[in-house]
């Protein structure tokens, strides 16, 4: 196996990895002038496919691609280099923000700042169920689901893993039932570009 | 013990975690706070703010923060760790063959019945934050001072573009110049 290629693979993701705020959409490009334009290791092409398949499989697209760039370019070994290195910048930074913001959380200033602050936290949920909720609204029914779903929480309270799994067996089952009726679904927003196009990609996106 | 739990807990969120991000936070507030009771809701909502103060994906930082506080670095490896193997397993087996598969019909089904579904559980999830934030409670200049920065917030994340790591800065000075 070809050290000095895992150990570019390695340093390349570690150089990516802390240069971004608040999500892994905002690596995308990075990403991608890292490994097509630079390093010329993925085509264009190809690089697309890869965010395509990242963002769809569960896990952060960032993390999902650099890791799929790895397996490309070097195997299992290269996914494992490439993952470690993406990780391994944020992995320090949060471990020392955690440390500080432990340390200073009971000081007064700081837990009047966090009063305020966890009213911003549920504007960004409702800013992200908002995003998402715009490429799930296709139809009538996955308007409905989306009030199911809401509602079979706050009476019934079902684990959020089930809802997610019975929601992929209920889509196949929409799509099946009315094809038999003899009605088409369309699956998705016809007019959907790739999400790391957009200029908020850092927040609810992926699916 | 606890190790092993924080391991498995992550594993099982990495592994049903699709759509990334924001995504995540009703899994990771159905484990972390309904079932191992390792902190309340308003401790989970400064986990989030941190994590989204931080570098890199959102769901990966607050499982290393709640890995932290359990047990330490040790504690926030083993999160992390439980956290991305799904992915890596998932792109080891299924690779580049998984480009097709998306494109097929029953895959393309199957996310029209996720993505409404996720929709309804990070609304689920801002309404319960709301209501351990005391923004949803008998009315009092307390609550309503809280819903004006509620609503400040969501107009300078979706009117004004402001990136939300500044939202939640922002939202911290205003907050020690009301509240401190």
């Amino acid at each position: 196996m070809d050290l000095k290629l895992l150990l570019q693979i390695f340093l390349t993701f570690l150089k990516i990895g802390p240069m971004t705020f608040g999500g892994g959409y905002a690596m995308i490009p990075l990403i991608e002038r890292e490994v097509v334009e630079r390093r010329k290791w993925i085509s264009t092409r190809d690089i697309a496919d890869i965010f395509a398949v990242a963002e769809s499989i569960p896990g952060a697209i960032a993390i999902n691609s650099a890791t799929f760039i790895g397996y490309r370019l070097a195997g299992t070994r290269g996914a494992i280099v490439a993952m470690i290195g993406v990780l391994l910048p944020t992995f320090c930074i949060v471990v020392l923000l955690s440390l500080f913001f432990l340390r200073v959380q009971d000081h007064p200033k700081v837990e009047a700042a966090f009063v305020s602050i966890r009213a911003t936290i549920v504007a960004l949920i409702t800013y992200a169920a908002y995003k998402i909720g715009r490429t799930a609204v296709v139809d009538k029914s996955t308007v409905a689901l989306i009030a199911i779903t809401f509602i079979v929480m706050v009476y019934l309270h079902i684990h959020p893993v089930l809802l997610i799994i019975g929601g992929a067996a209920v889509g196949i089952g929409l799509v099946f039932v009315k094809g038999k009726l003899g009605m088409t679904t369309i699956t998705e927003q016809v007019d959907r570009e790739p999400r790391y196009k957009y200029d908020d990609y850092y927040i609810g996106g992926g699916i | 013990m606890l190790l092993l739990e924080l391991f498995t807990t992550f594993l099982l969120i990495g592994f049903v975690s699709f759509g990334g991000g924001y995504a995540m936070i009703p899994l990771i507030q159905e484990e972390v706070v309904n079932r191992h009771a390792w902190m309340t809701t308003q401790e989970f909502s400064d986990v989030i703010a941190v994590a989204g103060m931080s570098p890199g994906p959102i769901a990966t930082n607050s499982a290393i923060f709640i890995g932290y506080g359990e047990a330490g670095v040790i504690g926030a490896m083993i999160a992390a760790a439980g956290m991305v193997i799904p992915s890596l397993l998932i792109i080891l087996v299924v690779g580049m063959v998984f480009y097709k598969v998306q494109k097929s019909k029953l895959v393309k089904s199957a996310f029209y019945g996720l993505r409404p579904i996720i929709t309804g559980l990070i609304m689920y999830a801002a309404f319960i934050f709301a209501v351990n934030n005391e923004l949803i409670s008998s009315i009092s200049w307390h609550s309503l001072s809280l819903i004006g920065i509620y609503l400040a917030s969501l107009a300078a994340l979706i009117y004004f573009r402001i990136h939300p790591a500044y939202v939640i800065i922002l939202s911290g000075l205003v907050g020690i110049a009301v509240y401190a």
